[in-house]
């Protein structure tokens, strides 16, 4: 039930923001401080979701967590690859928790 | 109105790309969710209601750590409030119909960078194609990862754990090597919901909430002063 809110409440917030221009406006009038200050809250959002929680990643092993970090992040910049990035981050950190 | 059914299934070609770059991250949220305390029917709602893949992960990222669900909310709604830009520029570019409104629901980071990249008008049916075809990357993604998610190995399991940082470093680290000002945004916002914790601020989603504000002011000031693009 508690999960079912979540979606609901979530999806309500989702739909609000790509829904309302199509509603209301005609002409888009938003300043542009403001839509600098916007366009950087994807990236403060991922900055402030890997740090700190990403030593925690892994409650097992901190070593193998950060193992598999340097590896992400070596691979994210190799490739540009969310699928290597996730798969080569994972299993680096699996080799750590194997050995 | 002759060729919008042609329209229709060139949006759907063109969002090919979209639905194969949705899949692997729609297959670790997933995962993630099976991982997590989620059941099969929560978790496919989950994808095919919200259809918002960056706060679909932090949400689950979030519950784990225990945070309230009108902070999850809150945090969801602050991460994809950059929609309502996306739309506002969406919608100088699009043919008028009476379906207008219904194109909303599907406006995501790469939908729109698509559609934007198309010389305007874009025609409702183009987009509705391009919208649908990554809608149907992200649930049915979802749906394979979840069953996935039961034939892992313990040790595979317990290294999942990586995943969900894994894709945000993949989204943040090229961009953040790109431009300075996105490095910094990152690292303000993190220092800030670090710092806070160390502190003793014990809500996470109030931290992170603080954390994006700082970052992005952190940004919005580094461009307006130095006129640093990305």
């Amino acid at each position: 039930m508690r999960i079912y809110l979540l979606i609901l409440g979530m999806a309500l917030v989702t739909v609000i923001p790509r829904l309302l221009p199509f509603i209301a406006l005609k002409i888009d009038k938003i300043p542009s401080l403001l839509r600098v200050f916007l366009s950087y809250i994807p990236f403060a959002a991922m900055g402030a979701l890997i740090i700190p929680g990403i030593g925690d990643s892994i409650p097992e092993s901190t070593t193998a967590a950060l193992g598999g970090t340097i590896a992400a992040t070596l691979i994210a910049l190799g490739t540009r690859n969310l699928l290597l990035t996730i798969g080569g981050g994972v299993f680096t950190s699996a080799l750590f928790l194997l050995f | 109105m002759t060729s919008s059914r042609e329209e229709f299934f060139q949006g759907i070609t063109t969002g090919l790309p979209v639905f194969f770059s949705y899949l692997p991250v729609a297959i670790t949220f997933g995962l993630l969710a099976r991982t997590g305390e989620l059941d099969i029917f929560q978790t496919v709602s989950f994808s095919a209601l919200v259809f918002a893949g960056a706060s679909q992960l932090i949400a689950l990222n979030l519950l784990s750590l225990g945070v309230s669900i009108p902070e999850i909310i809150a945090t969801t709604f602050l991460v994809n409030l950059r929609h309502l830009l996306m739309s506002a520029s969406l919608i100088t570019r699009i043919k008028e119909t009476p379906l207008l409104p219904i194109l909303g629901l599907g406006v995501t980071d790469e939908s729109f960078a698509i559609a934007s990249l198309k010389p305007a008008p874009v025609s409702a049916g183009f987009l509705g194609g391009l919208q649908i075809t990554g809608y149907l990357g992200w649930v049915v993604g979802t749906a394979i990862g979840f069953g996935a998610g039961q034939i892992l190995p313990e040790i595979l399991r317990q290294a999942m754990g990586l995943a969900i940082y894994a894709l945000f470093i993949a989204l943040l680290a090229p961009a953040a090597i790109r431009s300075r000002t996105v490095f910094v945004v990152a690292i303000i916002a993190g220092g800030i919901n670090w710092g806070l914790a160390l502190i003793g601020l014990e809500q996470a989603g109030i931290r992170i909430v603080l954390g994006i504000l700082g970052g992005a002011a952190i940004g919005t000031i580094m461009e307006h002063k130095g006129g640093i693009k990305n």
